[in-house]
């Protein structure tokens, strides 16, 4: 009698949950979605290596600097833009390309003679994004060895050996160096501050917990439904635009009000800066306050029952932070993935605030993220008012 | 004050109200009456304009205030009150919070609002728990902090679905008095409920709805007088009845028997009571009990929409 008890009530809760449909599908949908996208960064063996983004700056335009920039853009592990040195920096600094590195001018001169001993070392400056410094060492690494091959080829030989000028002894080439150093400068928008890490990290928190309230935004209208208060409501003499701007509008006084208190906290404990402009800052803000809210609406127009919408809300929120750079930087996605996430307003969210915060950009560079939030609330909002069920009850 | 003429609402081909009319006056209730799925939420919902009929019409008022609910819906829906089945307050919200929301919603503001919501409260005695959360509440005052909310801003006309489910019988008769209060007050009171005691406490006139049809509009007396029997007589009996011949021999209607208990409907009882209890002897049942009642407007309810369950 106990084990068919037993047996009833395990039977029961299996039924229970595999009659779930959504939250089985979200169990299982959740982690394959999430470990792809893992997979898919950190190297699945299918796709080619990411090539890293560099600006090249080459202010010598000797045959030996020519050399080491003609190899940089060869080599594949690169996507070289080149230009002059503002240009590359301004690349570097708007987190366009993780590095730009300026070779100054003397280079090739100064390397020969740096090579053997004689003289100083040219300094090649790397403009680095902070945000992304894994970056940095690959680009030290790699333009070392084209320096040196460039130097190798330009005296003649396929050797060191062969550079070396009479007289000079064998132990004396165990002294060798680099025949250049290098000088890593942050690109932020201070270069009295170094580069805070919090900052992109508030960007990117603030910006997924921010749409965790949105989630509650549309869960509660949702539950209003359930509680007949939506009846209530719509039983007052109020428009459907009234009704649903108040959502919007509470919605994103709350966003707004959070992400202050978010900056604030990032401000005064973790000295995040905001650098650049404040205007563009606060656009952005209420830009993704907006966002927020309308993706709150989208939520309450298109969900069902709380619980699963709920589920199914958290999972689209994760995904489009994962694919927003929150967790991991973007420049480590495939080069697909990192076309495909500027679809996603939450990339765009976290790049604004990151620009208008460490990165110190101007107003300028807030505008394409506040349009571009701006035009995915509308669109949410529209999608919303249209999908959302009037009429209640159907019975 | 409330007259809905011609209503019809269907959802694919299925119509769930069909032609639909009726009418609250002034310092009335009217018990909207129907089994489930008869169509009283879709009903009460066109009546709120919560749904829009496929055709027909509602108006509000009489005279020269008289208001079309498709035509000027917002001023339609100021003179409508709703009290919704489900309890549709906010729980985080104080009491008089909750009707200040309510009341704001349909224009009201500063005196005028706390005055309303003071009468609200004070008519539906949570007055001493205006501040107070409803989560603190017992389930008899969330029902009557539910009717508050639609009394706020003092609507000409009130539609109760169902307001009553899950309160306990001391919460319920404070219930009917506040709306014998609103009654009193010339208010025109819509009153959907599953419970017909309620419905022959309080309603002055019961329209009954089936298949999304009304099927009797009329005065609780004069429903009754649609009865086959109004009054109704139980026996404990020995033995299985032929209820056929029964019915035959002595007229009363509608026998049924469910183990030693007959129950049967007789028009005079006077006159049937002795003919019954002649004929049950004569056909060797003995009788150990008998007692007898007046049809009630569940018998009423019963013979128009039959025993049928409806799911």
């Amino acid at each position: 009698m106990q084990l068919a008890a037993f047996r009833a009530l395990v039977r029961k809760d299996l039924v229970l949950y595999f009659s779930n449909r959504r939250a089985l599908v979200m169990s299982i949908l959740a982690p394959i979605v999430i470990a792809a996208f893992f997979g898919a960064i950190f190297g699945s063996g299918m796709d080619k290596p990411t090539r890293i983004p560099i600006a090249f700056a080459d202010r010598d335009a000797s045959a030996l600097s020519q050399a080491v920039a003609a190899a940089v853009k060869a080599d594949a592990a690169f996507d070289v833009k080149e230009g002059d040195e503002a240009a590359a920096i301004a690349l570097a600094r708007e987190g366009k390309v993780r590095a730009a590195v300026v070779l100054p001018p003397g280079f090739g001169e100064q390397a020969r003679r740096a090579l053997v001993g004689a003289g100083d070392k040219p300094v090649v400056a790397v403009h680095y994004d902070p945000s992304q410094a894994t970056a940095m060492t690959l680009v030290r690494g790699l333009l070392a060895q084209h320096v040196m091959k460039a130097l190798g080829d330009s005296v003649g030989g396929s050797t060191l050996a062969a550079a070396l000028p009479a007289g000079m002894t064998a132990a004396r080439t165990s002294a060798f160096s680099l025949p250049f150093a290098t000088e890593a400068v942050e690109s932020t928008g201070r270069t009295d501050r170094p580069y805070n890490g919090y900052a992109h990290s508030f960007a990117g928190m603030g910006v997924q917990f921010i749409l965790f309230m949105g989630i509650e935004v549309g869960v509660g209208v949702l539950l209003a439904r359930r509680l007949g208060l939506w009846k209530r409501l719509r039983a007052a003499p109020l428009s459907r635009g009234l009704l649903l701007g108040s959502h919007i509008a509470s919605g994103a006084i709350t966003a707004l009000v959070l992400l202050a208190i978010i900056y604030a906290a990032a401000i005064g404990i973790f000295h995040v800066r905001i650098d650049g402009s404040v205007a563009g800052f606060v656009g952005i803000a209420i830009a993704f306050a907006l966002l927020t809210s309308s993706f709150g609406l989208l939520i309450a127009a298109i969900g069902k029952t709380p619980e699963a919408t709920r589920g199914l809300a958290i999972f689209a929120t994760l995904v489009m932070v994962m694919l927003g750079g929150a967790w991991v930087p973007s420049f480590v996605f495939p080069p697909w993935l990192q076309t495909a996430s500027l679809v996603v307003p939450t990339r765009w969210a976290v790049d604004g605030l990151d620009a208008m915060t460490w990165r110190g950009l101007g107003f300028d560079a807030a505008i394409a993220p506040i349009a571009v939030l701006l035009a995915f609330s509308v669109l949410f909002a529209a999608i919303a008012v249209w999908r959302f069920d009037w009429e209640e009850p159907r019975a | 004050m409330l007259e809905a003429r011609g209503l019809f609402k269907s959802y694919g081909d299925r119509a769930v109200v069909a032609d639909l009319s009726l009418d609250v006056g002034a310092g009335e209730i009217v018990g909207l009456l129907g089994p489930n799925g008869a169509g009283k939420s879709t009903t009460v919902a066109m009546l709120c304009g919560l749904v829009g009929a496929d055709r027909g019409e509602v108006f509000i008022g009489r005279g020269a205030s008289r208001l079309a609910l498709d035509e000027d819906a917002h001023a339609a829906k100021r003179r409508i009150g709703v009290v919704p089945q489900e309890l549709s307050i906010y729980e985080n919200l104080g009491a008089a919070a909750n009707l200040e929301l309510f009341g704001a919603l349909y224009g009201l503001s500063g005196a005028l609002l706390r005055q309303r919501v003071d009468a609200a409260l004070a008519l539906v005695g949570l007055a001493d728990r205006a501040r107070d959360k409803p989560q603190s509440f017992s389930g008899g005052m969330k029902r009557r902090l539910n009717i508050a909310a639609a009394l706020v801003h003092d609507p000409d006309v009130l539609i109760f679905d169902e307001p009553t489910v899950g309160v306990d019988p001391q919460s319920r008769n404070a219930i009917f008095d506040n709306l014998e209060t609103l009654r009193d007050r010339g208010k025109a009171l819509l009153y959907t409920t599953h419970y017909m005691e309620e419905a022959e406490r309080l309603c002055d006139r019961v329209v009954i709805m089936d298949h999304g049809r009304v099927v009797a509009s009329d005065t609780l007396a004069s429903l009754y007088k649609r009865l086959p029997a109004v009054e109704t007589l139980e026996l404990e009996v020995e033995g299985a009845v032929d209820l056929a011949a029964l019915g035959a021999a002595t007229g009363v209607t509608r026998p049924t028997q469910d183990g030693t208990r007959l129950h049967v409907g007789v028009v005079e009882l006077g006159r049937s009571a002795p003919a019954l209890l002649t004929w049950l002897a004569a056909h060797g049942h003995g009788v150990h009990r008998i007692s007898s009642g007046r049809a009630d407007l569940e018998d009423v309810f019963l013979s128009l929409t039959g025993r049928q369950l409806r799911d």
